[in-house]
């Protein structure tokens, strides 16, 4: 167990070695900050000191160690086109995405295991047969024409929700939530929609798929044989039973929501930390670009890292496993 | 010696009886027919996009900006799907877009799929510490959501359509390296690669003569959901401005400078969304039918 949590860590930190020297990269390969921020008419003295002042002249390694450092203490620097602190401007995005990829998760569960359970239990009828067909295209659709169709659909030709923006909100102390306002929840219900939208397919075909494979074992027969009651040998073994690998895939599907928000808030003009990432990268501004892929990705490790501890300590078959294969 | 050999090529290996059974085995779903159906009149229209387009995908009609499709009021003949905010002819701007859309599934995937090859035939034959450190690399790749990848390569190359197909290619190549590898370390073990071993065959004979052959399968299926992917991807990519660069035809970049006018005209929006849906659902339908039909295990 124990070597089992180490050698997860340290995968972890390898994943963020590699996020933090990609993010570093994105600084060396964006030009040299030197020449943007001297005059035309600066000496060769003067760039040079300027260069040895931001540690320009270091060796390589030295300048990622450093950068590393300050990283970690959530300093990233200011943003180019803002002038802002990187992390100042993070931290007053969060909170939209946030919410809104809360809700979406949400959304996601809710609709997509009770769509998959009844689509594997009512294999022939007419609505399991519908919501697989509408399951295809939801996969088949990218995410940002869903959002667009929505938009045509709910705000242009009905008008009965905001095409864009977030709403009112109310601030908590420095968070800003749009739970409590009416124009805040509307302007949620799209966005939300959209996101989820795409996971809810992929849960709901998981559960069917885990299901199905759940109902042909042994133990359902024996527990039939025991004359129990189809609601017993449904929701009672068969569900259980499945929804370990769901919760496991759900747990791993939140970064990607947290990611795939990216294009979602761009659809939606959210104000969120996706549209803060796409308008760095179109305006190249590095800092925050960096720190925007250094943030998610610990997002993302964390997530993993946590759901993988609980898949451990959730199924006993996998301890078993371990110890035979340690002996 | 010569005797063998005649002997060992009369061996039907793949006689016309397995082609056959394969492509009755593929026409027995008929969403896979479909679905291949539909991937050949895009392949003609992808071809063919400078003949069967009534205009070239550039020409801006600068009296007839918005036009409506023929069947709207006000829509002609002219114009079969309406024009774009700037006069272009969506009609041939789709056409003309299926020929890049195909293209990049075509290039990224054939990046991925033989880099991936390579990497996971060296990984499974070879293993040890080849092995570790190729699938670490692996595993650190997979362990960040492949949008997010996709848009940190293009953010350190540069926008542009070649750079979003790198980015597709190298977000793509885990799996492939991983169902390389799984399949060779499954076939390395059988008689026939041991016997093949014994005979003579060196390392790279083994690897990509006697073992690669057997591991086609899943990688012909895995290959055809990456198309779709990589379409996926490179529209997503071509909306949030990283990928092609107006006034590229490519559907991606087509809806995200229709999006403010979807007010006023909402078939600017919804012809590209369309193209995407239909060539996407095409090679997702194809997929499933290929491993249907190709995978055993999985008939029922």
């Amino acid at each position: 167990m124990l070597a089992f949590i180490i050698r997860r860590i340290l995968q972890s930190f390898a994943v963020m070695a590699v996020v933090a020297f990609i993010a570093f990269a994105l600084f060396n390969f964006t030009g040299d900050p030197v020449t943007f921020m001297v005059g035309q008419d600066a000496t060769q003295e003067e760039r040079a000191r300027l260069r040895s002042d931001l540690g320009l002249d270091l060796p390589f390694y030295v300048q990622f160690g450093r950068f590393v450092g300050r990283a970690i203490q959530g300093d990233f620097g200011l943003s180019l086109r803002q002038g802002r602190k990187v992390s100042t401007l993070l931290k007053e995005r969060l909170p939209a995405t946030l919410e809104l990829a809360f809700v979406a998760a949400v959304l996601a569960l809710v609709l997509g295991v009770p769509a998959g359970v009844y689509t594997a239990l009512r294999r022939d009828s007419w609505l399991s047969q519908l919501l697989l067909a509408i399951s295809l295209i939801g996969v088949s659709l990218p995410t940002f024409l869903i959002g667009i169709l929505l938009i045509l659909v709910f705000a242009v030709v009905l008008g009965w929700l905001p095409s864009f923006g977030r709403g009112d909100t109310v601030a908590l102390g420095w968070w800003t939530t749009g739970f409590l306002t009416k124009s805040g929840l509307k302007a949620l219900i799209l966005p939300a929609i959209t996101l989820s939208l795409f996971q809810m397919t992929l849960i709901m075909r998981l559960v069917r798929a885990e299901m199905l494979e759940v109902l042909r074992t042994d133990y359902i027969k024996f527990a039939r044989a025991r004359g129990l009651t189809d609601r017993t040998v449904h929701f009672g073994h068969a569900l259980k039973n499945t929804l370990v690998p769901v919760i496991t895939i759900t747990g791993l599907q939140l970064g990607a929501i947290i990611a795939f928000a990216i294009i979602t808030e761009t659809v939606f003009q959210w104000p969120g930390m996706g549209l803060l990432f796409i308008q760095a990268v179109s305006f190249a501004d590095v800092p925050v670009m960096a720190a925007y892929l250094c943030f998610i990705a610990l997002v993302f490790v964390l997530i993993n890292l946590i759901v993988d501890l609980l898949y451990y300590a959730v199924d006993p078959r996998l301890r078993i496993e371990r110890l035979a294969a340690a002996q | 010696m010569s005797e063998v050999t005649i002997s060992a090529a009369d061996i039907p290996v793949a006689g016309p009886g397995t082609l056959r059974e394969f492509w009755l085995t593929y026409t027995q779903s008929r969403g896979a027919v479909i679905g291949l159906a539909l991937i050949v009149v895009l392949i003609v229209l992808a071809i063919g996009a400078n003949v069967i387009a009534p205009y070239s995908p550039n020409e801006q009609f600068r009296d007839f900006t918005l036009a409506p499709p023929a069947w709207h009021d006000g829509g002609s003949v002219r114009f079969l799907l309406g024009t774009d905010p700037v006069g272009r002819d969506i009609l041939s701007r789709l056409i003309h877009g299926a020929r890049l859309s195909l293209l990049i599934g075509l290039i990224s995937v054939a990046i991925s799929l033989s880099l991936g090859v390579v990497l996971g035939l060296v990984a499974g034959y070879f293993r040890g510490l080849v092995e570790t450190t190729i699938m670490r690399l692996m595993d650190v790749m997979l362990a960040l959501p492949s949008l997010l990848l996709a848009i940190a390569v293009v953010a350190i190359l540069g926008p542009g359509l070649i750079n979003a197909m790198y980015a597709i290619a190298i977000v793509l190549l885990p799996h492939y390296v991983r169902l390389t590898r799984a399949a060779v370390i499954a076939e390395a073990a059988k008689e026939y690669v041991a016997s093949s071993r014994i005979a003579g065959a060196g390392p790279l004979r083994l690897m990509f003569s006697t073992i690669l052959p057997n591991c086609a399968a899943p990688l012909i299926v895995q290959a055809t959901l990456g198309f779709s992917n990589a379409i996926l991807d490179a529209a997503a990519l071509g909306f949030l401005g990283l990928g092609a660069q107006p006034p590229t035809p490519e559907w991606g970049s087509m809806l995200a400078d229709a999006l403010e006018f979807i007010q006023r005209a909402s078939w600017v929006v919804t012809f590209p969304g369309l193209a995407i849906l239909v060539t996407v659902l095409a090679f997702n339908l194809m997929g499933d039918g290929l491993r249907d039909a190709l995978d055993p295990k999985l008939k029922r």
